[in-house]
């Protein structure tokens, strides 16, 4: 792709004419500040909308290859398997997302542009924070876009959209907690393709070491307890019985302790870190 | 005074600009018989730092005051204690090779990294305990492009608008005049990364101007831009003070702040080495840069002589065996020094006049040459990358 030439001469005068140190209009609040953030990350997705094509990419091929290749043999049938698979793939479309939030705000913070953003009379944090909502707003359109494939597929959700819309709010609420130890790494960890690495090598283990593609009473004895621990498998829980309307209060409450503990530990560490930074 | 400040310069500097300091002198005599002293000893500050300060800290007209500012990274100083005093509504250039500090220096100053020990008062805030007040008069355009390459030009400047407390309204009118006034108007809705680089420089400078701040930051502004994109900043950059507006600006070329700035700190290591208006400067350092290149090698020495005895300075030999250079205090007396040659039948191939290398500039001030080599380059893209 070319760069732009066509340049008009630009005229000394012109640029006298927009200089006016008195205009400053009064500063916003910190929530402002945190939504013209977010609004930030929405034109990245207008920008690059490949970017939820990946997103969403590798769950739709783990969808499809799982329910025709493997459902028949582990539920009976493709329809029982899927109607069992998606809200699992859902869960490990978000958790996978929330490994970007920790890899773009690393590079991003390589860049002149936080540079700028920091010498600007903002909230010091806003950034971040905006940036975590830009995240969530792409996650949600992640989790439209697998919905909508499974229900091409023949997925039904007993609760129907209600029941899809409180998925997708328990997804969100799950990923904000967990970005929170993203964002530290990538505040700690020096390039982004260590944040990526170390990123996998903690989610590769608890998103495929929980009951994402089968039912744990299958597994060994050792493995059913290891995943009783899993918040991962405990979310997954959690959205199978709002999608089949059968969950209770406790396995929503049980999905939430984890990232309820993360936010604790990984909000005030990771803040602290950035507003550390430079 | 003049006289004691005046041994202090060249104790400080060193004997290579005691010769220049003399013929300044005598320019300034010969300039005019009224300022002779007064141009004594402002040529006589280069170099003595500690005196001046003392004598102008408390004036609440500069837009920066720092004493002693420092910063270490690793242990080690990347700023060692440097003394700026930038009146307002100047332009102020600081000038200095790769890891002279120039950055550090501007990110402490836009309160973006903490200094480790001195003092500074930039338009009369306290650096680290008033910077959300200083914040809201400042703006920086960093070394390394500020603006987001993955927006349009237009969304850039709204973005930083809406920051500022624009309504959507009145960020997208004011990003449009900004557009507009720079130049970008026709390429306002592509990403700023297919942009070329001096669209691109001038739409960093643009978004440091949505609000206009009463004090700018321009780090290396023209670094890595064609000469016509160069002169379309450096236009822009004179404008900036028509508001009132201070401009701080690095560079690495001497002709860039003689260009621009009223004033001119040269540093290296961190530590302040000369300052002073571009005339007194370059009255240390000598007019321009005198290259002459013989027909015949063997002739070198005697040219030498000869050249010396016209110029009244030292003149070296280049590492090209039929090169020599020197420092000359005035144009005049160049071509004086190279009828002598040719009086002497010494024939001379090519020779140019010209602006001191930021180069020619130290090594006149301290006796050696920058070190612009691959280590302390290699160190910036590490640094670069690493953050
Ligand atoms: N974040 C950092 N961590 C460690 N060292 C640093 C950091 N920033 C700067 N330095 C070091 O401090 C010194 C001064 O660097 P600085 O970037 O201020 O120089 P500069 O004058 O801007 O150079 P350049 O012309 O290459 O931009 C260098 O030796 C550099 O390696
Ligand atoms: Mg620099």
């Amino acid at each position: 792709m070319s760069t732009i030439e066509g340049e008009k001469r630009i005229a000394g005068a012109a640029i006298e004419k927009v200089l006016d140190t008195s205009v400053r209009p009064d500063p916003p609040g910190p929530l402002a500040n945190v939504l013209t953030f977010a609004w930030r990350g929405l034109l990245k997705i207008k920008h690059m909308p490949e970017q939820m094509f990946d997103a969403v990419i590798t769950p739709v091929m783990f969808t499809v290859m799982f329910t025709y290749l493997f459902g028949g043999a582990l539920a009976g049938s493709t329809e029982a398997y899927l109607q069992f698979l998606l809200p699992g793939i859902l869960v490990q479309t978000v958790m996978f997302a929330t490994i970007y939030t920790g890899f773009t705000l690393n590079t991003d913070l390589g860049k002149g542009v936080y540079d700028r953003f920091r010498s600007l009379p903002v909230w010091r944090l806003s950034p971040i924070m905006g940036a975590m909502v830009a995240d969530l707003q792409r996650h949600t359109i992640s989790a439209i876009i697998v919905f909508l494939i499974g229900l091409i597929m023949g997925f039904r959700p007993e609760t129907g959209l209600l029941g899809m819309i409180l998925v997708i709010l328990l997804l969100d609420v799950f990923a904000l907690g967990f970005t929170w130890i993203f964002v530290t790494v990538g505040l700690v960890v020096r390039s982004s393709s260590s944040v990526m690495t170390m990123s996998w090598f903690f989610l590769m283990p608890i998103t495929f070491g929980s009951n994402i593609f089968v039912d744990t009473a299958t597994m060994p004895q050792w493995l059913q307890t290891a995943i009783a621990f899993n918040p991962v498998a405990h979310l997954t829980t959690a959205a199978r019985g709002i999608l089949d309307g059968t969950v209770d209060a406790s396995q929503i409450g049980l999905a939430l302790i984890a990232p309820a503990v993360l936010t604790v530990i990984f909000a005030p560490l990771s803040l602290y870190l950035y507003s550390r930074k430079g | 005074m003049s006289g004691a400040v005046r041994r202090c310069a060249v104790g400080q500097v060193g004997a290579t600009i005691a010769g220049g300091l003399n013929q300044a002198v005598n320019i300034e005599t010969n300039q005019s018989e009224g300022s002779c002293v007064e141009g004594v000893e402002r040529t006589a500050y280069l170099g003595c730092f500690g005196e001046r300060t003392q004598h102008a800290m408390t004036t609440s007209d500069q837009a920066v005051e720092t004493h002693g500012l420092r910063k270490l990274y690793g242990g080690k100083p990347a700023v060692d204690g440097i003394d700026l005093m930038i009146p307002k509504g100047s332009i102020f250039g600081l000038l200095g090779p790769n890891g002279a500090g120039k950055t550090t220096t501007v990110r402490m100053l836009a309160t973006l990294a903490r200094p480790d020990g001195g003092e500074a008062r930039v338009l009369g805030h306290d650096l680290v305990r008033e910077a959300a007040a200083l914040r809201r008069r400042i703006a920086l355009t960093g070394q390394f492009a500020s603006v987001d390459e993955d927006l349009s030009g237009q969304e850039n400047l709204v973005l930083i608008g809406r920051l500022l407390g624009f309504s959507r309204k009145g960020a997208r009118a004011r990003a449009e005049e900004l557009l507009e006034a720079f130049g970008i108007a026709d390429a306002a809705n592509k990403q700023a990364k297919s942009y070329s680089g001096g669209m691109r420089r001038r739409l960093d400078i643009a978004s440091s101007l949505v609000t206009t701040p009463e004090l700018l930051f321009l780090d290396e502004p023209t670094t890595g831009l064609d000469p016509r994109s160069r002169n379309q900043v450096w236009d822009i950059i004179r404008r900036l003070t028509a508001a009132g507006t201070t401009v701080l600006l690095t560079t690495q070329y001497l002709e860039e702040a003689d260009q621009l700035a009223d004033r001119i700190a040269v540093i290296d290591h961190g530590r302040m080495i000369a300052e002073g208006t571009s005339t007194e400067l370059k009255a240390s350092v000598g007019a321009g840069a005198l290259h002459v290149r013989l027909a015949e090698p063997g002739r070198r020495e005697a040219a030498q002589t000869i050249l010396e005895k016209a110029l009244g300075v030292t003149v070296e030999f280049d590492s090209e065996p039929r090169r020599l250079n020197a420092m000359v205090p005035d144009d005049a007396s160049a071509g004086h020094a190279l009828a002598a040659l040719a009086d002497a039948g010494i024939a001379v191939s090519d020779f140019s006049l010209g602006q001191p290398s930021l180069d020619e500039v130290f090594f006149a001030l301290t006796g050696h040459h920058t070190e612009t080599e691959t280590p302390v380059a290699a160190e910036a893209v590490s640094k670069e990358a690493a953050q």
